[in-house]
């Protein structure tokens, strides 16, 4: 029997239509992938099957859970079947978690919403439902609160949460895309297996072919609030036919061509550099610990080169970048650009840090919102020692090489899109022509499409611009399709370094190879 | 919460040490700033056409001819003893007249902080729960009065229609508390002229913070699990909301203490207020250092006191220092 059957769903906020005739079903036991790029409206339609839609908003056309028809049922019939029938599980488990409880009293909530048994009874319930998401009682007993616990760990409580009375649905809306690769794999292997056991219909929304390519069993692609196209998983992967899937699908696989002159000089030196940090104190009179974030690391990047740096979060990538940009002051070791290095005594080096510049990871987060184009892009002249007279001029070949046009110098940051954004953020890397861009994450908040547009244009820059790339990341094929090079860090030290290819073709160290394992790949033959 | 009781004893322990702490800095500062800066009690005391060896006279039976260090340790023994010394001015001990001001300004304070609190709590959550809506403007729109309206004016204002006119309240004074409801009475006016303003800012507080928690993500995550608004509000919200709301309160009580010095003199309360405006006055730095230390520690108190408040909400900040 059908358990979940869309037809002709259409969803507006105010008088902006979201979706489209969106048709879809769902079988018990089955998973249904729902693919498409920020914006498309993919969320809309997890959160039209719970009726958790924004203040505001409209739905219409038919939505059947399980007999109940949900776009006419009453809000008290609704809060029965939340929870119950259907659950959901979101992106950010960071935040999904009310702080000040504990993971217990949260769980047994849950259960204690939809039925009439003791509270003694609910917390049995509730440690039987952690162990089966594998968060154990002698490491994790009910007492703990949330932040006590890591990211995977919070997602596999709210799983807990979801799941605890069995529903016959369950939403995951991008439930991993927050999460680290190998924990990544751990919540998915979690979730197919409930899946599995209690044969309830999983309905999963992604922007990551390579994710709903290992777990769906029927996909539908969402563009602009249509479903574009749709099928069983892996007739749709060979077949695709819709030119925006099939664009998708290029995106995702997308390596620019790149043509690397790498000169033998050294540009960038970092020798035995160590960063430790001070933990807080826990007593009065204890003698505070430290925290060594950044472990003895050396290597060295060539004049052209791109390397890039992998690791999961935590691992000391970001602090190592911080140090190279001078932000961050070293304990021991030294980094040198060129012959001179980054910190002369206590202070950065102006002299060198001109010739390096970073791009961050949030476009929306680094600008300051009420400065203009103009002066966010010149900001780096404060770098050099005089003002340069045609900064203008400047400005706007910096922003023609990125491929924006120089009457954008006069907007304002939240007139442009995402990706928009981030080639402001690189015009403003680019204007002082630096030697080295470090790239921290820079397109991990990007969407697919966007961020193979973004990569061709580094790799375009690289070529006109003679740049280094030092590219850091998380996500290991992002990394693989840009970068000569790679360093593979782990608790603050580097554990395996060696070209790309040989890195992802042979990994040596078993950190690496359990990072490459747990990465989702795209079929090869995919066209 | 059993399982909390430990980390929660070390953390008020943690705190407690540092309570000890800054009230030593303070009464050193304290003492610094009063008794060593220029200015010699007994020539206030006595006028400035004093005999040289009746000023010296006055000065050994007040104890101003020892070394600051000696003087500081009496002084501090003495706090320490609940004995504050004799005023200069009155040549009574000055414990016993800040206990008889105390008694007025700590209910006055408690009071208004209470009333403050009881109005402003439901407005804040009122205006929250229903964005955009009447009540929301109506709140935001009295809030805003309430800020404006200079709390003295307001005084005259109620008395003038509760005491004059519907003569349900008495327009000033104090009966004393030989019979509490009477007592009672005469402080309501006070507490709501005081409470005003308080409960306009509490209410704003208390809406935009109720706000923001509204928008996190395990609000959401709780109503898909099945709550309705109303337990959403009340099991998930509220308490993540109430942490920039008692930063509030703890700021409002202390204030309230002693800064309702206007309220009292307009409706003739003998108050804490009123007191140090007279200690100034007349420098009576006896009195002025004993309250200011008073107030010192009322501050310091209250602060340790919203500090176990916020551990107790937020477990996150049982272990942070």
């Amino acid at each position: 029997m059908t358990l979940l059957r869309i037809k002709n769903l259409s969803c507006r906020i105010g008088q902006v239509p979201i979706l489209h005739d969106v048709g879809l079903s769902l079988e018990a036991g089955r998973i249904a992938g729902i693919i498409g790029e920020s914006g498309c409206g993919k969320s809309m339609t997890a959160h039209a099957i719970t009726r958790l839609l924004p203040p505001g908003s409209q739905a219409n056309g038919t939505l059947l859970l399980d007999k109940t028809d949900i776009l006419t049922a009453s809000e008290a019939e609704m809060c029965a079947l939340r929870g119950k029938t259907v659950s959901m599980i979101f992106q950010e488990p960071m935040t999904a978690l009310n702080p000040v409880k504990t993971i217990g009293d949260q769980v047994a909530e849950a259960i204690m919403i939809h039925k009439d048994i003791p509270r003694s009874e609910a917390m049995a319930q509730t440690r039987a439902t952690l162990d089966r998401v594998d968060i154990p009682a002698d490491r994790f007993p009910l007492t703990r609160y949330p932040h006590e616990i890591s990211g995977g760990q919070r997602q596999r409580v709210c799983i807990a949460m979801a799941i605890a009375l069995r529903p016959k649905l369950l939403i995951a809306d991008e439930p991993t895309t927050a999460l680290d690769v190998t924990t990544q794999a751990g919540i998915l292997n979690l979730l197919a297996r409930l899946v599995r056991e209690d044969g309830m219909g999983l309905l999963m929304i992604s922007h990551d072919l390579a994710i709903m390519h290992g777990m769906a069993d029927h996909i539908h692609i969402i563009q602009k609030g249509r479903v574009v196209e749709n099928g069983p998983t892996r007739h749709l992967f060979r077949h695709m036919k819709h030119p925006c899937s099939r664009a998708l699908l290029a995106a995702g696989t997308h390596r620019p061509d790149r043509k690397v002159k790498v000169c033998e000089t050294p540009l960038l030196t970092v020798e035995n550099v160590t960063r430790t940090y001070t933990l807080p104190r826990t007593g009065f009179r204890v003698k505070p610990g430290l925290f060594r974030a950044v472990d003895g690391v050396s290597f060295s990047i060539r004049k052209g080169e791109s390397l890039g740096i992998v690791g999961e979060s935590g691992c000391g990538k970001s602090t190592l970048a911080r140090a190279i940009l001078g932000l961050e002051n070293t304990q021991a070791g030294e980094i040198r650009l060129g012959k001179e290095a980054v910190f002369t005594g206590k202070r950065p080096n102006r002299a060198v840090r001109r010739k390096m510049q970073v791009v961050f990871q949030d476009p929306y987060g680094s600008f300051n919102p009420r400065h203009k184009v103009a002066r966010l892009v010149s900001e780096p002249f404060h770098l050099l020692d005089t003002h340069p007279a045609d900064a203008s001029d400047q400005v706007a070949r910096a922003l023609a090489a990125v491929g924006l046009t120089p009457e954008d110098a006069d907007k304002y940051p939240h007139e442009f899109s995402g990706g928009q954004r981030q080639r402001i953020a690189i015009a403003r890397a680019l204007i002082i022509r630096p030697q080295l861009i470090i790239l921290d994450e820079a397109v991990s908040a990007l969407d697919i499409s966007v961020r193979a547009r973004i990569l061709e244009l580094l790799a375009h820059l690289s070529e006109t611009h003679g740049l280094t790339y030092l590219f850091i990341s998380h996500d290991l094929s992002v990394v693989r399709s840009i970068t000569d090079r790679v360093l593979v860090m782990q608790l603050g030290k580097i554990v395996e370094e060696g070209p790309t290819e040989q890195i992802f073709d042979a990994p040596q160290h078993p950190y690496t190879r359990s990072l490459i394992a747990a990465a989702p790949q795209l079929p090869g033959n995919a066209t | 919460m059993p399982a909390n009781v430990p980390v929660m004893l070390r953390y008020a322990l943690l705190r407690l040490q540092s309570l000890v702490l800054s009230l030593f800095a303070a009464s050193v500062v304290i003492f610094l700033t009063v008794e060593v800066v220029p200015g010699d009690p007994a020539v206030f005391m006595l006028g400035i056409n004093a005999q040289e060896d009746t000023l010296a006279a006055l000065r050994a039976e007040l104890g101003l001819d020892q070394p600051p260090w000696q003087r500081y340790f009496s002084w501090a023994g003495g706090l320490l003893t609940g004995d504050l010394g004799t005023s200069y001015t009155y040549r009574t001990p000055v414990a016993e007249m800040v206990a008889d001001r105390l008694r007025i300004s700590l209910p006055l304070a408690t009071y208004a902080l209470v009333l403050g609190t009881l109005i402003a709590f439901p407005a804040g959550i009122l205006a929250a729960t229903r964005r955009g809506s009447a009540a929301d403007t109506s709140v935001m729109g009295l809030t805003q009065c309430g800020i404006a309206i200079p709390n003295f004016w307001f005084a005259m204002l109620i008395i003038l229609v509760f005491s004059i006119n519907l003569r349900w309240f008495p327009a000033g004074g104090f009966p004393g508390w030989e019979d509490p409801f009477t007592a009672i009475k005469a402080l309501t006016l006070p507490a709501i002229a005081l409470a005003l303003p308080q409960a306009s800012i509490l209410a704003r507080v208390m809406r935009s913070a109720l706000l923001d928690t509204l928008g996190e993500d395990y609000i959401r995550t709780a109503r898909a699990k099945g709550l309705t608004r109303r337990q959403v509000l009340w099991r998930h919200a509220l308490r993540n909301a109430l942490i920039p709301v008692l930063t509030i309160i703890g700021l409002q009580f202390t204030f309230l203490i002693a800064g309702g010095i206007i309220i009292e003199q307009v409706f003739f309360l003998p108050g804490l207020g009123r007191l140090i405006f007279q200690a100034i006055s007349q420098r009576d730095m006896i009195v002025v250092e004993s309250v200011v230390m008073l107030l010192v520690f009322a501050v310091i108190v209250v602060n340790f006191a919203v500090d176990l408040a916020y551990a107790w909400i937020d477990p996150r900040l049982r272990t942070a220092r």
